[in-house]
């Protein structure tokens, strides 16, 4: 697969997948400029379906709240700029503008949050063509200045809310809904009846 | 609606819980007209099976009519009969693509499918009624169920059919015949299978409908025996004999040519260590229980297959990794592909060429399940299928 996937500088495994966490320390980083602390979330899907549909999907921000179940809404601006409210722990919720930095239509998109954001953080996704006919592999980057640095991690943690679980989970959900048209859940009251 | 539920080891009651809704486009409701109490199912009645909360609705085995069906599904028309697979197929992923619908990849909800993962190394799929590691769906011993990807699981079944000839559909038929698919049977083989529950004898029977030479069946129920005879199975009662020396004798000392472990995690009494692995799972030190299997790949001849559909959820230890590689044996496993077999065995059960009635030991309403899970995990020798039936009761 091409590719501007952040790769270590010592073997093909993706930046992401690095034991140690001060990931400055490993290599290059094309589009995203992580510093000391942050943290760098990645996770690649195949998605059954074109990559020029998932892109468009992705690309009107607009839908991302249907498949990121913390993203409360994203508010487009205009062609590059957008609001988003993000839902965080103990019921609070982060606001941010943010603004594509890049776009390739049918290939990628990425993004930095405003210079005043309170959670820094930047993000892209990739669409490449599986190279065996699969459908797309759909690979999402993200670095964040995690609210409250390591305490705030932590917390994140226990509100399942870390970014990387939050973001396996979204992908996973991008992934149904672009398959199957659906989100499957299993919750009650409706879909799960409990006594 | 009346519903069967779980709450803790050995503690599943009747409740009165919310009817099930349509929640997503492709969702049907089913209204049940059975329901059976699976093997497997006992494994959650144990508690074995990590992730239940109290209150969850139980079954995977079950069928019923149509009530309701979403907008987004075409297939399914209210007024149908139809069997249900217990796992949860969206149809439209890599690997219900290539029929392996057992690992779908979209039906377990994300947040749930972080277990597995963290278990198996890839989220498993969805399925009814069986732990939160599978989505933590609501199951079919109920007055009604929510079925979702209804336009690909559920299959339609003909007027005049009774339920008790089609409701094994559902997970036991499929799942035997898998396991005896998973052999590659040749025509001189010989297949033995460990356990006689309702997965080993129908896996018996499977095995000689695709052809094998002789089939030896290995237990220490009387009963279950006895079906597995009358089904054509020369017989092994493991607390008489010696099971390997056995089989070496009655295949002329090459051995098996396959072996099935219809068993699983619950294997009683196979091998002498069967005491240490009780003391293990009594201080939760988290071990399946393997005899069943260990002796199955001890048994089997050099270059021999092997077939797991029994249910294992952990690790274990004292397993025979050198036998296994030694003697060079291939193994098969999982869980079963239901939808992809449905079909082929509605149609041998048409024509008469497969029965799965003469299982059925017991048959009871909804409201005397709690019974029925305490007889089937008491009296294994006797009951050997209890169907459920919630007729007669309204939605409420």
């Amino acid at each position: 697969m091409s590719d501007s996937i952040a790769r270590t500088a010592h073997d093909d495994a993706p930046l992401s997948a690095a034991k140690n966490p001060d990931i400055t320390s490993l290599g290059a980083e094309p589009g995203l400029a992580p510093h000391s602390g942050d943290v760098l979330v990645g996770r690649s899907v195949t998605i059954d379906r074109p990559r020029q549909e998932l892109y468009a999907f992705w690309r009107d921000f607009q839908n991302l709240p249907r498949f990121m179940h913390n993203v409360k809404s994203v508010s487009v601006l205009d062609a590059r700029r957008s609001h988003w409210v993000i839902e965080a722990p103990a019921g609070k919720t982060v606001e941010w503008d943010s603004s594509v930095t890049e776009d390739q239509p049918g290939r990628l998109v990425a993004w930095e949050s405003q210079q005043e954001a309170s959670v820094r953080n930047s993000g892209r996704v990739e669409f490449l063509d599986s190279p065996d006919g699969r459908g797309t592999v759909v690979r999402v980057t993200l670095v964040y200045d995690p609210p409250g640095g390591t305490v705030g991690q932590l917390i994140a943690k226990v509100f399942q809310k870390e970014p990387k679980v939050q973001a396996r989970q979204d992908l996973r959900r991008f992934k149904q809904l672009m398959e199957t048209g659906e989100v499957s859940t299993a919750k009650p009251p409706d879909a799960a009846p409990r006594a | 609606m009346r519903a069967l539920t779980w709450h803790g080891k050995h503690d599943v009651r009747i409740d009165t819980v919310p009817d099930p809704k349509i929640v997503n486009p492709r969702d049907a409701i089913l209204k049940i007209t059975s329901t059976a109490i699976c093997g497997s199912d006992l494994h959650l009645y144990d508690h074995t099976i990590p992730t239940m909360k109290a209150g969850d609705v139980l079954g995977h085995e079950f069928m019923g009519e149509v009530v309701d069906v979403g907008p987004g599904n075409t297939k399914l028309k209210v007024g149908q009969r139809v069997v249900v697979p217990f796992v949860i197929a969206c149809g439209q992923c890599f690997f219900c693509k290539q029929q392996q619908f057992a690992a779908c990849d979209n039906s377990n909800p994300a947040e749930t499918a972080d277990m597995s993962e963290l278990l198996y190394g890839y989220p498993m799929t969805g399925a009814f009624g069986y732990s939160h590691l599978t989505g933590g769906y609501a199951g079919g011993q109920a007055e009604y169920v929510r079925v979702p990807y209804s336009d690909v699981g559920p299959i339609v079944i003909p007027d005049g059919i009774e339920d008790d000839k089609v409701l094994f559909l559902s997970d036991i038929l499929p799942t035997g015949w898998m396991a005896a698919e998973n052999c590659d049977i040749k025509p001189t083989d010989t297949v033995a299978v460990w356990g006689c529950g309702p997965v080993g004898l129908f896996s018996v029977q499977s095995a000689f409908a695709l052809g094998a030479h002789r089939v030896i069946a290995i237990d220490h129920y009387p009963r279950r025996l006895d079906l597995a005879k009358s089904m054509g199975a020369e017989v092994i009662n493991f607390e008489e004999v010696d099971v390997r020396e056995a089989l070496v004798e009655m295949t002329g000392g090459i051995g098996p040519d396959a072996c099935i472990d219809a068993v699983g995690m619950e294997s009683h009494g196979f091998t002498a260590d069967s005491v240490m692995d009780k003391v293990k799972a009594a201080v939760k030190l988290v071990t399946d229980q393997t005899h069943g299997l260990r002796q199955a790949i001890i048994a089997c001849r050099k270059g021999g297959k092997l077939s797991i559909p029994g249910v294992y959820g952990g690790v274990t230890d004292k397993f025979p990794i050198g036998a296994l590689m030694e003697k060079g044996l291939s193994i098969k496993s999982g869980q079963t592909h239901v939808q992809k077999y449905m079909p082929k065995l509605l149609d041998l059960i048409m024509q008469g060429r497969l029965d799965t009635t003469f299982l059925i030991s017991h048959r009871m309403s909804l409201e005397e399940g709690p019974t029925g899970y305490k007889m089937f995990n008491d009296q294994k020798n006797e009951v050997t299928k209890v169907v459920l039936k919630p007729d007669g009761m309204t939605r409420h």
